[in-house]
């Protein structure tokens, strides 16, 4: 067969499959347990801005990173 | 180090000045010295640099506002260029006389046309994307942009592509592909300016202290990862001499039309919806004050975007050499962008509810409803012009050209214009723009613009589509295409007007911004000017 129909095959069959597969597996792992305190949380960041850059990351995974008292102005 | 940055410059300088003299075609010429008088510039203002005791530098720790106030600056002046720009042409294309003899060649429509597109896409859109990702990605990571002063670079070095670019196509030099105009070393340079981009924000989200990266970024990177794959595949091409402007393309025939519709539409999905939607994601939640709608279909509008997008360029060559199978891919994927399409535009009117009251009291959420709101009708619109059937009426019509404004206008310019405002006051610690009445003003007089527009387009190209198909009874063509072209005059004025408005509301911004920051300051400025 030359490239252009080995290409072809390819792409109607495994390329097809592996692309939908990660499309529909993406979609499906957001709503995977769990997921939504993580997605609330998230979804908060652009409102909890801080006034300057943080000097080190939330500490424990469980934190939500609510802004410190001298961040809210 | 200040020794080495003499050198090389003085060594570019020379040898752009070389170049300048040994150029083929004037175009080139004339760009070797613009790099020159560059490249000589900064020499000399390393130089002065030099004679003064270095200060001790301590560690900058702000968010680095330096090169997105110079961003926002210039997406303004930009986006007046551009839109001046096309209002002239629109007025050529009604009144020929416009195309002055004086001016020949270089300011018929067929050189001012790409300096408009480019003008508008590229410096406006480019230079609001990059500030606001700028701004966008400190903000949400908790973060110093990364990288020093290459910020720096990614906001000059862009900014001179846009000079190269423009210069370019008034003096002739074009490779004739559609948004993708520039010459092979302005596209080399365009590819080095954007590796660096990449590096500024890839490098901020890694540094990150917060600890998810918001949606908005993701939507930045899939901008600035695709176009940069987009950039490079479309524009493979070998210089006829490396003394000349000119080059030829690697691909031929209908696979250099694929490659370009490929790049063609990407740009529109990436460029003008990809990047400008992380901008979406930012502004909406952050001016109404409440988080995303759902944080959940953002992540699933992100993915089904990404996907679908990248196979809908086939559209462009229904009914041409391009196989069928090809061009139905293509009409099949653009008409399932319409769900994750408009489901972006629902998660953001959503971010709304419970706040609704502001489209009335605040003209900044009234732009940002009003963009996505044009946003959801050219999404619905340009899937079912993708149809082979109506792409039959609809291609190479005025329809294409109104179907483009209204995303154009509408979506990119309203949204811009909203975020324009939402951080002239922010970055030069202001606490609101000088004039909110003019914000008002802006928004009427560039809405009226968009429908002035759209419905003159709208009329036009349908009627020219079914002007070029009527056959008599013999089966022989009514019209000539001239009987077309007398027949659109009317269009053609009012969408001139159309244009003369939103331009209006161009320089209104341009003037509140102006006020706004030569006002005395009522907010201390998180981070000083660096």
């Amino acid at each position: 067969m030359d490239l252009y129909s080995i290409l072809r095959e390819f792409a109607d069959s495994w390329a097809l499959l592996a692309l939908f597969s990660f499309f529909i597996g993406a979609a499906i792992f957001v709503f995977r347990p769990g997921s939504g305190p993580l997605h609330a949380d998230a979804a908060q960041v652009p409102l909890r801005e801080r006034a300057t850059p943080m000097t080190a990351p939330c500490a424990c995974p469980a934190c939500t990173c609510a802004p410190l008292p001298e961040d809210t102005k | 180090m200040d020794y080495l940055k003499l050198v090389t410059l003085g060594l570019v300088a020379f040898a752009a000045a070389l170049l300048a003299s040994l150029g083929h075609d004037l175009a080139y010429k004339v760009h070797a010295a613009i790099i020159m008088v560059v490249a000589g510039g900064m020499f000399l203002w390393t130089l002065k640099g030099m004679e003064q005791d270095a200060p001790v530098l301590a560690t900058p720790t702000g968010y680095m506002d330096g090169p997105i106030r110079y961003g926002v600056i210039a997406t303004a002046m930009w986006g007046v260029v551009g839109f001046l720009a096309g209002t002239f042409i629109a007025f050529q294309l009604a009144f020929p006389a416009l195309n002055f003899d004086w001016g020949q060649p270089f300011t018929n429509f067929g050189r001012l046309r790409p300096l408009h597109t480019s003008a508008v896409i590229f410096a406006f859109g480019g230079n609001a994307l990059i500030a606001t990702s700028f701004y966008i990605v400190q903000r949400t990571s908790a973060a110093r942009l990364w990288g020093g002063n290459l910020a720096w670079f990614v906001f000059w070095g862009y900014n001179l592509f846009i000079v190269l670019a423009a210069t370019g196509y008034l003096l002739g030099a074009t490779q004739s592909k559609e948004y993708a105009e520039p010459e092979w070393y302005v596209d080399i340079w365009l590819t080095i300016v954007w590796v660096a981009y990449l590096a500024v924000f890839m490098g901020t989200i890694l540094n990150r202290k917060e600890r998810h990266i918001y949606v908005a970024n993701w939507f930045f990177l899939a901008f600035i990862v695709t176009v940069a794959m987009l950039h490079i595949v479309n524009n493979l091409s070998i210089p006829v001499s490396l003394l000349g402007s000119k080059s030829v393309q690697v691909f031929a025939g209908v696979q250099d039309a694929m490659t370009q519709w490929w790049y063609g539409h990407n740009a529109v999905g990436f460029f003008l919806t990809a990047g400008f939607l992380g901008m979406m994601y930012y502004f909406v939640p952050k001016q109404a004050n409440r988080p995303v709608y759902s944080y959940k279909l953002s992540i699933i509008h992100f993915w089904a975007l990404i996907f679908l997008y990248i196979w809908a360029g086939p559209h462009h060559l229904h009914y041409t050499a391009l196989p069928d199978w090809a061009s139905t891919l293509g009409m099949v994927f653009s008409i399932v962008l319409w769900m994750p399409s408009w489901g972006g535009m629902i998660n953001g009117l959503m971010t709304l509810e419970g706040a609704w009251d502001k489209i009335r009291t605040d003209p900044i959420i009234r732009m940002f409803v009003a963009s996505l709101a044009f946003y959801g009708m050219s999404t619905f619109e340009g899937p079912m012009m993708s149809i082979r059937a109506v792409n039959s009426l609809s291609h190479y019509t005025d329809w294409t050209i109104g179907h483009v404004h209204s995303g154009a206008l509408g979506w990119n310019g309203l949204i811009t214009f909203g975020a324009l405002y939402f951080l002239t006051p922010k970055l030069w610690g202001r606490k609101e723009m000088y004039s909110v009445p003019a914000i008002n003003l802006h928004f009427w007089l560039a809405t009226i613009g968009i429908v002035f527009y759209a419905a003159s387009m709208w009329v036009t190209g349908i009627m020219e589509g079914l002007m070029w198909r009527e056959v008599d009874a013999n089966g022989f063509l009514v019209n000539s295409f001239a009987d077309t072209v007398e027949a659109k005059l009317p269009m053609y004025v009012v969408r001139g007007l159309g244009g003369v408005l939103y331009l209006a509301g161009a320089i209104v911004m341009v003037w509140n911004m102006w006020m706004t920051i030569r006002a005395p300051k009522t907010v201390a400025i998180a981070t000083p000017a660096e």
